[in-house]
């Protein structure tokens, strides 16, 4: 049985992506991304940060709060919950379920919506700003919407205080024009940009300790879906071809000899770019 | 006949060329209404008649719009339902996508961001993995809602300015959500946007905290000015000016990047630009691995000379 600590429980979602790294392809057959290499994405990194600095900043798992790693994807993506919880996540699931492949925004945000609230309750849920592969930020605003929670999203900062009335989160969001400070009482859901925080990263006390924290593997049963909810047959669209663009090649290199701004210029004039 | 419906945020005093390309687009695929969430102005207004646009839609409370995206999102919802709407276009800037997303739960339709292209069939072509991938895509219901990147279409010639017919709608904004309690404006520079902007220069650690020889540059070539995010963590330009992974995406017909080694993360968010010069001092950079034109050398002596190059001749 799961104790229900007092405190603050916080989830945050990772995915297991391909690392940007190397090259990334998409199956030609089956039209789905190619998993090989993959690791937890980049970007949900700054969410671990921001959901480990938001308990610190209460006390931490001493005052009973508690962070818990999600994720939703193939056996490998257990990756991405390991590694959070050698950075400092209490504890982990990972929805798995061959019939989540091939998953869009929106059937994604259906299994992670069931998946929540199978685990949850949970004060606050945070995500990357968008993963790294898809690449499309539509699962934390259609996340909001499906479990009806307040979005405080792309958030540049983020401060927790507690008021009569309860918890309040308070947020700065960055657009091209103005900035914005955003309030809202939680429950909610957050996604958090990387100008937010530096991650840290696991060292070696951590990694000893993750080996004795928990993780969950749940099926898309467990979570009360049936299997034509989510992958293409739940998904709301199709891709229909995919092809490799041609790498760019490289041209013409010149070494500055002192004229190196006029060749710039005939360059430009040449392409008729001036 | 395909009704569309096109989500205009955020209205400035008149259209921007982003908007004009929306409202061509929407103008090939069928009959275009428009839906705007804040009162737009006369100018921008009698903008929107003159692409045929007859009728828009509008909260009969403005204050959806105080409701970080969950407000917009169910206006929009209410107004595709209101103009029966097949297809909905918007921007893509990262709260047109979440207005799109939320909508597209709502509406229990299919969502598709980063649109560059679209066929009259409604097949959607986009990019993936930074630019490594075109991908076709399309929506399977009923409805189908597409944020479209800047310069993807030509803006048509628009017609006679004419007022577009007000339809406002009542709109129940979601109880729980997040408020806007502050905005502050940030300054603007009179260059274009970069998302737009034909010419982009991009700086990046090697310029030092002096941008100046790049604005001249930019100003020369009529372009808006970038930055790595090395460049923007530092202070030295606004973050909004970040092209990258987590910054901007562009496009442009031609981009220098100047002082920026060219790591993945910047690479993701230009190298599908047209035409991509670099300049650094660096030979071994792997920017000049994508560069169709590569000159090592300092970029505070070759940038003024080539600024000082194009006023002479007159461009
Ligand atoms: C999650 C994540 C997201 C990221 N997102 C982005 C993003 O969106 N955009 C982005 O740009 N980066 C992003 N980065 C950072 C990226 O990895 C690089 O660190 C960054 O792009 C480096 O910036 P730079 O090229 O300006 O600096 P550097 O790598 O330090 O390069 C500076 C270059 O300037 C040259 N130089 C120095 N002086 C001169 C001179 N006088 N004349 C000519 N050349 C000179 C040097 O030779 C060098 O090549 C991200 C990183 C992470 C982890
Ligand atoms: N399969 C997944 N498992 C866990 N989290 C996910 C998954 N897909 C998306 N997310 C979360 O949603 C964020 C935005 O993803 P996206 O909408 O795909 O760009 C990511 O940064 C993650 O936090």
């Amino acid at each position: 049985m799961d104790e229900v600590p007092a405190g603050l429980r916080v989830a945050v979602l990772v995915k297991h992506v391909p690392d940007a790294q190397f090259d990334r392809h998409i199956d030609a057959e089956d039209l789905t991304t190619v998993r090989n290499e993959s690791i937890l994405s980049e970007l949900d990194e700054y969410a671990l940060e921001a959901a480990l600095q938001l308990v610190e900043a209460q006390g931490g798992s001493a005052a009973g709060h508690r962070v818990t790693a999600l994720t939703m994807g193939p056996s490998a993506a257990v990756g991405a919950v390991k590694k959070s919880l050698q950075i400092g996540a209490d504890d982990g699931v990972h929805l798995t379920d061959a019939a989540l492949g091939g998953s869009d925004a929106a059937a994604t945000s259906k299994a992670l919506a069931a998946l929540l609230e199978h685990t949850g309750p949970f004060d606050v849920v945070l995500t990357g700003m968008a993963s790294t592969d898809g690449e499309t930020s539509l699962v934390p605003a259609q996340l909001a919407e499906r479990l009806s929670l307040p979005q405080v999203t792309f958030a540049a900062s983020l401060e927790l205080a507690r008021e009569d009335t309860g918890w309040t989160l308070t947020a700065r969001r960055d657009n091209d024009t103005f900035a914005e400070t955003v309030v809202a009482p939680l429950p909610a859901l957050v996604s958090v940009t990387d100008q937010i925080n530096e991650p840290r990263y696991p060292n070696f006390k951590g990694i000893m300790a993750a080996k004795k924290k928990q993780i969950r593997i749940l099926s898309l049963a467990d979570v009360g879906l049936d299997a034509d909810e989510v992958g293409p047959a739940g998904s709301w669209t199709r891709v229909e071809a995919a092809a490799p663009r041609p790498p760019r090649t490289q041209g013409i290199v010149i070494t500055d000899e002192g004229d190196a701004g006029i060749r710039l210029v005939d360059f430009l004039a040449g392409q008729k770019l001036l | 006949m395909t009704a569309v419906l096109v989500f205009l945020d955020n209205p400035g005093a008149t259209l921007a060329r982003s908007e004009r390309e929306l409202l061509s687009l929407a103008s090939t695929l069928g009959d275009v209404s428009a839906a705007l969430a804040e009162v737009p102005g006369q100018a921008f207004l009698d903008g929107v008649g003159s692409y045929g646009v007859q009728e828009y839609y509008r909260p009969e409370d403005a204050s959806v719009a105080d409701v970080l995206v969950a407000g917009k999102a169910a206006f929009l919802a209410e107004a595709v339902r209101a103009s029966a709407a097949d297809v909905v276009l918007l921007g893509n800037s990262y709260e047109a996508k979440e207005i799109a997303a939320r909508a597209g739960i709502r509406l229990e339709a299919g969502v598709i961001t980063d649109v560059v292209g679209l066929d009259a069939d409604l097949t959607a072509t986009k990019a993936d993995f930074a630019g490594s991938y075109t991908v076709t895509c399309r929506v399977t219901t009923d409805i189908a809602i597409l944020t479209v990147k800047p310069n993807s279409v030509e803006a048509a010639e628009a017609g006679l300015p004419s007022s577009p017919r007000e339809i406002l709608l009542p709109v129940e904004v979601p109880r729980a959500a997040a408020r806007v309690t502050g905005r502050a404006d940030k300054p603007v520079s009179g260059r274009p946007g970069l998302a737009e902007a034909r010419v982009i220069v991009a700086g990046g650690r090697g310029v030092e905290g002096n941008f100046a020889p790049l604005e001249d540059l930019a100003d020369a070539l009529g372009g808006a000015v970038g930055a790595s995010r090395a460049a923007t963590d530092a202070g030295w330009i606004e973050h909004s000016a970040q092209i990258g992974q987590t910054g901007k995406t562009v496009s442009p017909q031609l981009y220098i990047s100047v002082g920026i080694s060219g790591a993945v993360q910047q690479r993701a968010g230009m190298q599908t630009s047209q035409v991509i010069v670099a300049v650094n001092k660096d030979a071994d950079s792997p920017v000049f691995e994508i560069a169709d034109f590569g000159i090592v050398g300092d970029l505070f002596s070759v940038l003024p000379q080539a600024t000082e190059e194009i006023r002479k001749r007159g461009l």
